[in-house]
């Protein structure tokens, strides 16, 4: 029977479900950083070509988002923080999530090989691969480790950018995805000590879950150690310049101060002043990643101005 | 002969409808505009088919 009174409120999606599918946050950092790795490369597309590169990288961002939401649907009903999103709520069939992740993903590499190039479009075939089975399906519920290596496929669009308008892999590709890929640990970690997570329950282990905080506290610092040469090896580069090792030293040692204050901290003393530092030490681990980025962006303007090259 | 009311249902499926429609007419002007900039460049193509009536012409030079 068709009748609409066989609908109830939340059978039928509306638009703006299918947008929340493709984890619309998370891509307006793909968006950003595929931009940079397209706009600090040596070769420029015509605009129109850019902005198809961008918008197929970050449509495959999207088509991977909604593979994993339609692949975690169950643990994510159990956890507060996703128990809201499209399928758990019962807005987004999971068929159909199954079926958007799919066709999505075919026309964002196909499209970005047309647009680009096959090695473009076969990077972000891998980079979708990656984050749907190999973190997704694979990693995420079996090994503490999941998002260090999961971490990859957060790190590719600069390089797919990259890849977009030079048509090779190169020493700068490899070093912007080393970047965001050694970035990533630290700053999920940071997060995962001031958020009282329900993962447990998921049964999804977590390193605050599986080793404790106290071993947690330490992969902080000794990640964020891990980060830095790759960091500051990055202004040493053709995209590097003065704007962005400036920038790199400042913001690693910060963030460095920052790793060393979580991995000295008592568990009792963060608890009581309600995770102050691991707070502190998150929101500066975004503005680093989005700095670094921005830091680019200003070397690539001086470099086109004649200024401040290396 | 009278109307159904429209139902809450209803107006769900036009914004839904109305949005896939918008996304669908972007990316026909999407592919137009792309197609002109490949069309235009086509610095590519003219290599490939350079290339191609070079070896052409060799082939039938060389030929007995």
């Amino acid at each position: 029977m068709t009748d609409i009174r066989s609908f109830d409120d939340t059978g039928e999606a509306q638009f703006g479900d299918y947008v929340q599918l493709l984890k619309p946050r998370v891509m307006s950092l793909v968006v950003f950083t595929a931009l940079v790795g397209l706009l600090v490369a040596p070769v420029h597309l015509h605009p129109v070509e850019s902005f198809c590169a961008v918008l197929f990288i970050a449509l495959g961002g999207g088509a991977s988002g909604a593979l994993n939401m339609w692949w975690d649907a169950d643990i994510d009903a159990i956890m507060r923080r996703t128990k809201g999103r499209p399928i758990p709520s019962g807005r987004v069939q999971p068929g159909e999530a199954l079926a958007i992740g799919l066709a999505l993903s075919g026309i964002s590499v196909v499209m970005l090989a047309l647009a680009t190039n096959v090695l473009a479009g076969a990077l972000l075939a891998f980079t979708i691969f990656f984050y749907a089975v190999v973190y997704s399906m694979w990693l995420k519920r079996s090994t503490p480790q999941n998002i260090v290596i999961g971490g990859a496929a957060g790190a590719f669009p600069p390089m797919i950018g990259w890849v977009a308008a030079t048509g090779h892999v190169s020493v700068e590709a490899v070093l912007m995805f080393m970047l965001i890929f050694m970035w990533t640990p630290p700053h999920f970690w940071a997060l995962a000590l001031f958020m009282k997570s329900d993962y447990g329950d998921a049964k999804v282990p977590m390193l605050t879950e599986t080793h404790g905080r106290k071993v947690t506290r330490a992969h902080v610092w000794w990640y964020t150690i891990a980060l830095v040469p790759f960091a500051l090896a990055l202004g040493f580069t053709s995209i590097g310049g003065p704007v962005y090792l400036a920038t790199s030293v400042v913001l690693n040692l910060e963030f460095l101060r920052g790793a060393w204050r979580i991995w000295r901290r008592d568990e009792a003393v963060a608890e009581a002043d309600g995770y102050k530092v691991e707070k502190q030490v998150f929101k500066f681990s975004l503005l680093y990643l989005f700095a670094h980025f921005c830091a680019l962006l200003a070397d690539a303007a001086l470099r086109s101005w004649h200024l401040g090259a290396w | 002969m009278s109307f159904r009311p429209e139902h809450e249902i209803h107006r769900r499926r036009l914004g839904r409808n109305v949005g896939v429609g918008l996304l669908l007419a972007a990316f026909v002007a999407l592919m137009f505009a792309l197609s002109i900039v490949k069309v235009t460049q086509g610095d590519l193509m003219h290599q490939a088919d350079h290339a191609q009536s070079v070896g052409a012409a060799a082939t039938t030079e060389t030929a007995p």
